[in-house]
């Protein structure tokens, strides 16, 4: 196993599916009446939050504490970073207090790999989300839920996702959580088409590798899961695309559009959602959307990750009986 | 002054020849010159070029000392092999007034380790809306004749037109910082593959060529002559292609670090290879190559650009753009252009001399090798070949893209007017 995690696309086949198998064990625990592990006894954790999150810091903050982990937060305002700290002074002062790993999220893309690669501090590094790169958690709770769903949970286990089609639908430019799906979807086999408006879309794309359309309808009847992003209405400011309303008619999915997928197709949205932008209440509330879903797989995949990445080489099961025993 | 001689150097990279000076002149060039009252530097194999002349220089004074000053700034230059360079507007406060110019240029006296020729900034502020005292700038004891708001483009096109009319009344040139400010909002890197993938801002190639296109237009149109800063485009090389071929009075220059590197170089996230403009692609690289070597680009100039350690050793959004290279630049056009074939020396010595002193209208500088001419020569070892260390520059800054990469060439002596400014490698 990797010593950091900073990109979707650093991960192997092996690798990411032994993440996705360890999130189901992960996920087993969970129905249990003790949700804790001890695997994390003793390791602290510190969550270096620089950009307002509140689900994904919640998140790994919930994983890391069913993990049996430490846990210190850290959020940049408030903080010396608001003095003018840098992001080296912060790393260095929190490795010192004895910080086992850091969880990063920055609003400068590539940040977690300058933290990981600069001899800056040792601790591992898990990217939480940095600028316009990569989320890689997102992407593997992502296909997480796309497993579970698509194929099954017990099914599912040592499973790629090899031959399902996935679009993701919105604003690619700006987002992360496109870029690590793209990357991880790849490497499990699954099959990308990105729709957005032409504006919404990264110049010197060409070579991901997945499909680009701008035409929704023609794309959906071709979807096992249908990602939406989060468009921000302020991009309409920048000529992105004319109007709000514009956007939701050629690229927002409703009850209609949502009638053309496949009939065991999902939908999915990493939040948070802006209803009546890119998505309709009618299909974020359908039983097909599985945002909710996706949010409580996003702790089980976390505490694979930080599993994996710190817990050494025993299994995490067998952890979980002993406790259960005790 | 007593007499240097240097013996068996290559002058132009021509046959072994001896050069004698005698205080602030070249006596004599020939073979077996007499070496009676001479120091004698013996030359085997060594190139003698005429002292270089950096058109495009940060020496950061006044304001930014903790990254430069034209004291360390000049030492730098010496040991780069350069006599003369051009210290560019924008300090704090800009170099927008004579006071500031004047300053600058005093600065440059003092230090002695090579000519420091200040450029006045366009506009007042760099602001690009109204034009600085030029004229006043001209007059001064700094004598202007370069004129840039370099590290912003003048982009309104009215005040670029009145500019470039405007200095013609004294032989003046607008050296233009060509990037269109609305297409390069937050632009960190190139824009293209790299960048699509990293998540960076991206810093279109277009928002270069389309300043450079509307200013050869706007110089043809008001017959001035502009002269382009870091070109770094593929596409920039064609538009000033089609503009000489035209016959407009344009010159341009290209930096070493955009002949060598690229903007996979990003993929480290680290700052030190930020830099405005960004690292480009091999395809630019290449067609930068070709044109500085068929006069295309008229000239290398270093944009040397000191940043203090903090400023880099952050993550790559806060990082200051730009990189040192007036001790490097020769090394990595030997590398790029000469040891690849693309130049001969002779060549080199017209693309870091000869024009840009007359871009600059530098009198003294860039001048042949021959007897009569001011002493201003640099002497290379070709055949030198090591890592780049940056412990040993004598610039205040270490932001070198190139630490630790092996390149050839090595400036053993520089002479300001006669007097050795390095020997052996050292600051004299």
């Amino acid at each position: 196993m990797m010593r950091h995690l900073i990109s979707a696309a650093d991960l192997t086949r092996d690798e990411a599916v032994l993440i996705l198998d360890t999130a189901e064990e992960m996920a087993r625990v969970s129905d249990r009446p003790i949700k804790k592990l001890p695997a994390l006894r003793g390791r602290t954790v510190c969550n270096l939050f620089f950009e307002d999150s509140t689900r994904t810091r919640i998140s790994f903050e919930a994983a890391e504490k069913r993990l049996s982990a430490d846990v210190i937060n850290f959020a940049a305002k408030g903080s010396s970073v608001s003095k003018g700290e840098s992001l080296k002074d912060t790393a260095q002062t929190l490795e010192a207090m004895g910080v086992d790993a850091v969880v990063i999220r920055h609003g400068a893309s590539g940040a977690p790999y300058r933290l990981a690669n600069s001899g800056w501090i040792d601790a591992p590094v898990i990217n939480a989300g940095d600028g316009t790169h990569q989320h890689p958690t997102q992407a593997l709770l992502d296909a997480f839920t796309m497993r579970r769903r698509l194929i099954g949970p017990d099914a599912g286990i040592g499973q790629d996702l090899s031959g399902k089609r996935v679009t993701v639908v919105g604003d690619i430019l700006h987002s992360r959580v496109a870029r690590s799906n793209v990357d991880l979807l790849h490497t499990l086999g699954a099959e990308v088409t990105l729709v957005a408006p032409p504006t919404l879309l990264p110049v010197g794309m060409d070579s991901w590798p997945c499909e680009v359309s701008y035409d929704l309808d023609a794309v959906l009847p071709k979807s096992d899961a249908v990602m939406m992003l989060r468009v921000q209405r302020e991009r309409m400011n920048a000529a992105f695309f004319p109007t709000e309303r514009e956007y939701s008619r050629r690229y927002g999915l409703d009850g209609d559009r949502m009638a053309k997928m496949p009939e065991h197709a999902i939908v999915m949205h990493p939040g948070p959602m802006v209803r009546g932008m890119e998505i309709t209440a009618e299909v974020a509330d359908s039983p097909r959307c599985t945002v909710v879903e996706q949010v409580a797989n996003g702790v089980h995949t976390r505490m694979a990750v930080l599993y994996l990445l710190l817990g050494g080489n025993e299994p995490a099961v067998t952890h979980a009986r002993t406790e259960e025993g005790k | 002054m007593s007499k240097i001689l240097i013996r068996g150097a290559k002058v132009l990279g021509g046959e072994p020849q001896d050069v004698l000076i005698d205080g602030e002149t070249i006596e004599a060039v020939g073979s077996g010159l007499s070496d009676e009252g001479a120091t004698v530097i013996e030359a085997d194999g060594q190139i003698l070029l005429p002292g270089l002349v950096d058109l495009h220089t940060h020496l950061r004074e006044p304001g930014r000392e903790d990254s430069e000053t034209v004291l360390t700034g000049t030492k730098a230059a010496a040991r780069g092999g350069w006599t003369a360079v051009h210290a560019m507007a924008n300090t704090f406060p800009v170099a927008d007034t004579a006071g500031v110019v004047e300053q600058v240029w005093r600065l440059g006296k003092e230090s002695g380790y090579c000519d420091v020729q200040p450029v006045g900034a366009v506009t007042v502020g760099l602001e690009g809306k109204q034009l600085a005292e030029l004229g006043a700038m001209h007059e001064s004891a700094a004598g202007v004749v370069v004129f840039s708001d370099d590290g912003k483009c003048v982009d309104d096109a009215v005040i670029m037109r009145r500019a470039l009319e405007y200095v013609k009344a004294f032989d003046g040139v607008v050296a233009q910082h060509a990037q269109e400010p609305r297409l390069t909002e937050g632009a960190q890197m190139n824009e293209g593959v790299v960048s699509a993938e990293l998540g960076l801002g991206g810093w279109p190639a277009v928002a270069e060529e389309s300043i450079i296109a509307r200013d050869v237009l706007l110089a043809e149109h008001v017959g001035s002559r502009v002269h382009i800063c870091h070109l770094s485009t593929a596409g920039s090389v064609e538009i000033v292609r089609w503009a000489k071929s035209r016959g407009i009075d344009v010159t341009a220059e290209v930096t070493p670090h955009h002949l060598l590197l690229t903007d996979e170089m990003v993929r480290t996230y680290n700052p030190v290879y930020k830099v405005n403009p960004p690292l480009r692609t091999q395809n630019d690289v290449m067609a930068l190559r070709e044109a500085l070597a068929d006069g295309t680009i008229d000239i290398v100039a270093t944009d040397h650009a000191p940043h203090p350690h903090e400023d880099k050793d952050c993550e790559w959004a806060a990082a200051a753009m730009g990189m040192v290279g007036l001790e490097t630049a020769l090394s990595v056009i030997q590398h790029t252009m000469v040891d690849t074939g693309l130049l001969d020396w002779a060549g080199v010595a017209q693309r870091m001399s000869v024009n840009p002193a007359k871009i600059g209208r530098l009198a003294g500088h860039g001048r042949p090798v021959s007897a009569g001419e001011p002493a201003n020569l640099t002497l290379v070892d070709p055949a030198y070949r090591g890592p780049v260390d940056s412990a040993e520059f004598a610039s205040r800054s270490r932001n070198t893209p190139y630490e630790g990469l092996e390149l050839p060439g090595r400036v053993t002596h520089t002479f300001l007017r006669g007097r050795a400014t390095v020997i052996d490698g050292k600051l004299a």
